[in-house]
């Protein structure tokens, strides 16, 4: 076997970990990650595709498009982060906001 | 002009667009976007016209053709698609102008810029790596709009499609990358005629296949759809399932037409069909049991997408016109079936369904819009959607595959209960002490405007179909 398909499959590997990964977790961040995963997984893929050449030159096109995978990848990660804490940080301001209410309820009986 | 350069601005006049718009305050962004939708539409329109008189356009992106290079094409599909972008978009954005809010306005404008851009760069990506790219873009353009409002419906929804989407498109850059790794090629041209069945090929086109069905939704993957629909602001959703939804749809069509011709198997063709079907008739089905207005408008994209996948089992070209016409038309009444129920919204502020009762009298051009949209969704004529199915029809009897004609006769029955469930609860008598809002001229008449394209796609079918023909290889 070349070593290049070992690397390959392990590639494929860390994809798939990533994805049961984002469909069994429920926390945002943890499916975040897990997307993360499986997009290192790809570009393992590809970066191994790339040493394969028999002459031993490097391929150019796949390095190419790994770098443009994490371009993409950085955003869509930093977009889900961003969106994921709005909604926690809703999800204190409602909270606060029904302590609040549940204190005056109280009478300041602390 | 050299007639390839006409390629270049439809993608460069919306991303010019949207970075302006958002850079000029408050009172400038309304004026930028309509300058920029007007010079948008009218490149497209020019870009059409020398595809029509000339044949198919390449440009090699930065004078580096295929291999190392990305290329480019027009052809007939292609400009089609982006017209039915720069027809609807525009049309869904004016509504959303006076239903979303003052602040909202600003970064809804920009944002459906970028998605427009994305769009018309992803219809004329002939390279399996660019439309990966450009499949990203619209998504996270798409997911920013969805979360417009940043209520927390809004953001739910944004992130829940944003995690849905994302192993879509990676199930997909990893077919790329197999296909890559055997082949050495991205154009899709290069990958056609170098393919061979076998199982990188089939591994490669099931990975593709299923990562795109996930971002499409086909049945069973539809499972984001309805609440990712309910969560986002009505013209967002408008935008999703009109075009955003069609953009994942156009790679698969694209993939399986030029790329894995070679390895549709009659069976492939039959699962596909299959799980087509099944959405058709499951989607319909949720459609009708549902009590919201938007989640029934919702739950019949996944039967209307479902149809789209009839082509596949058939795989002829007048099955491709079909699948391809149907897209259109859908854009066009589904569009204007979800600025219809956001007008609803805006006038009595009820989602339920019995909330429609007696509107008819109040909204007539709104409900006249949400009938002609339903007349072009069940697919009676004259409507898009008739000539649609009607093509589909035909070529499941020339292909001696009649059972796909009975699952488009029993969904088209099923699309006229749901539709007819709307439109017989508008023309009751308005229940007394409820409250109708006025709403502005240009949303009553936008979902007309649509509704109306809808209709004119049935009865003026030869320039869109002549149109589609152009560059047609089988």
């Amino acid at each position: 076997m070349n070593p290049w398909v070992l690397y390959a499959l392990s590639g494929v590997t860390v994809f798939s970990v990533g994805l049961v990964g984002l469909f069994s977790h429920e926390h945002p961040v943890k499916r975040i990650l897990a997307s993360n995963i499986m997009g290192s997984g790809v570009l393992l893929v590809l970066v191994s595709l790339a040493r394969r050449e028999p002459t031993g030159t490097p391929d150019p096109v796949p390095h190419a498009l790994v770098l443009t995978g994490i371009v993409v990848s950085v955003s869509s990660t930093a977009l889900g982060v961003a969106l994921a804490r709005r909604i926690a940080r809703l999800d204190e301001t409602a909270e606060e906001g029904r302590a609040g209410s549940d204190a005056e309820a109280g009478g300041g009986a602390g | 002009m050299n007639p390839t350069a006409w390629m270049a601005w439809p993608v460069v006049l919306p991303l010019a667009g949207a970075v302006l718009a958002l850079l000029v305050g408050r009172k400038g962004v309304r004026v930028v976007a309509g300058l920029a939708s007007v010079a948008t539409f009218a490149a497209s329109v020019m870009l059409t016209w020398e595809v029509a008189t000339r044949g198919v356009l390449r440009q090699s992106i930065g004078g580096w053709g295929p291999p190392l290079g990305i290329e480019w094409r027009a052809d007939g599909l292609a400009v089609l698609m982006l017209l039915t972008i720069g027809v609807v978009g525009p049309l869904i954005s004016v509504h959303a102008l006076d239903h979303l809010g003052d602040r909202e306005d600003r970064e809804f404008l920009p944002l459906w810029l970028f998605v427009w851009c994305a769009l018309n760069a992803l219809v004329l990506s002939a390279d399996a790596f660019n439309l990966y790219v450009t499949l990203e873009l619209m998504t996270l353009a798409s997911v920013a709009l969805i979360a417009v409002r940043r209520d927390r419906a809004g953001l739910d929804a944004g992130l829940r499609y944003l995690l849905f989407a994302l192993p879509g498109s990676l199930l997909y850059l990893l077919g790329v990358a197999l296909l890559y790794g055997v082949y050495s090629a991205l154009d899709l041209g290069l990958l056609g005629q170098r393919i061979t069945p076998g199982p990188v090929a089939w591994v490669a086109a099931a990975l593709m296949t299923l990562g795109l069905c996930l971002k499409t939704p086909l049945f069973p993957l539809h499972v984001w759809l309805p609440p990712t629909y309910t969560g986002a602001p009505t013209p967002v959703t408008a935008l999703l399932s009109a075009l955003v939804s069609k953009g994942s749809y156009y790679v698969l069509l694209r993939l399986w037409l030029e790329v894995f011709t070679p390895i549709l198997d009659w069976q492939v063709g039959q699962l596909l069909g299959v799980l087509g079907a099944a959405a058709v008739l499951w989607g319909s089905l949720l459609a009708l049991s549902q009590s919201q207005l938007k989640r029934v408008v919702a739950y019949s994209s996944v039967a209307q997408i479902g149809y789209m996948f009839l082509f596949f089992p058939m795989a002829t070209v007048g099955a491709r016109t079909g699948a391809v016409y149907l897209v259109v038309s859908h854009a066009a009444a589904k569009a204007s079936m979800f600025v219809a129920v956001g007008n609803i919204h805006q006038a009595v502020g009820i989602t339920e369904l019995g909330g429609v009762q007696g509107l008819a009298y109040r909204m007539p051009f709104t409900f006249l819009a949400m009938a002609l949209g339903g007349i072009s969704l069940i697919g009676m004529p004259p409507s898009g959607g008739f000539i649609a199915k009607w093509i589909l029809l035909e070529e499941s009897i020339w292909t001696g595959q009649w059972w796909w004609g009975l699952v488009l006769l029993l969904g088209g029955l099923l699309a006229s209960a749901y539709v007819f469930r709307i439109l017989r609860g508008s023309f009751l008598p308005l229940p007394p002490g409820v409250k109708v809002r006025s709403i502005p001229l240009g949303n009553e008449l936008a979902p007309l405007a649509l509704a109306l394209i809808a209709l004119v796609l049935g009865l003026v079918p030869w320039f869109p179909l002549e149109l589609l023909a152009v560059g047609t290889a089988r």
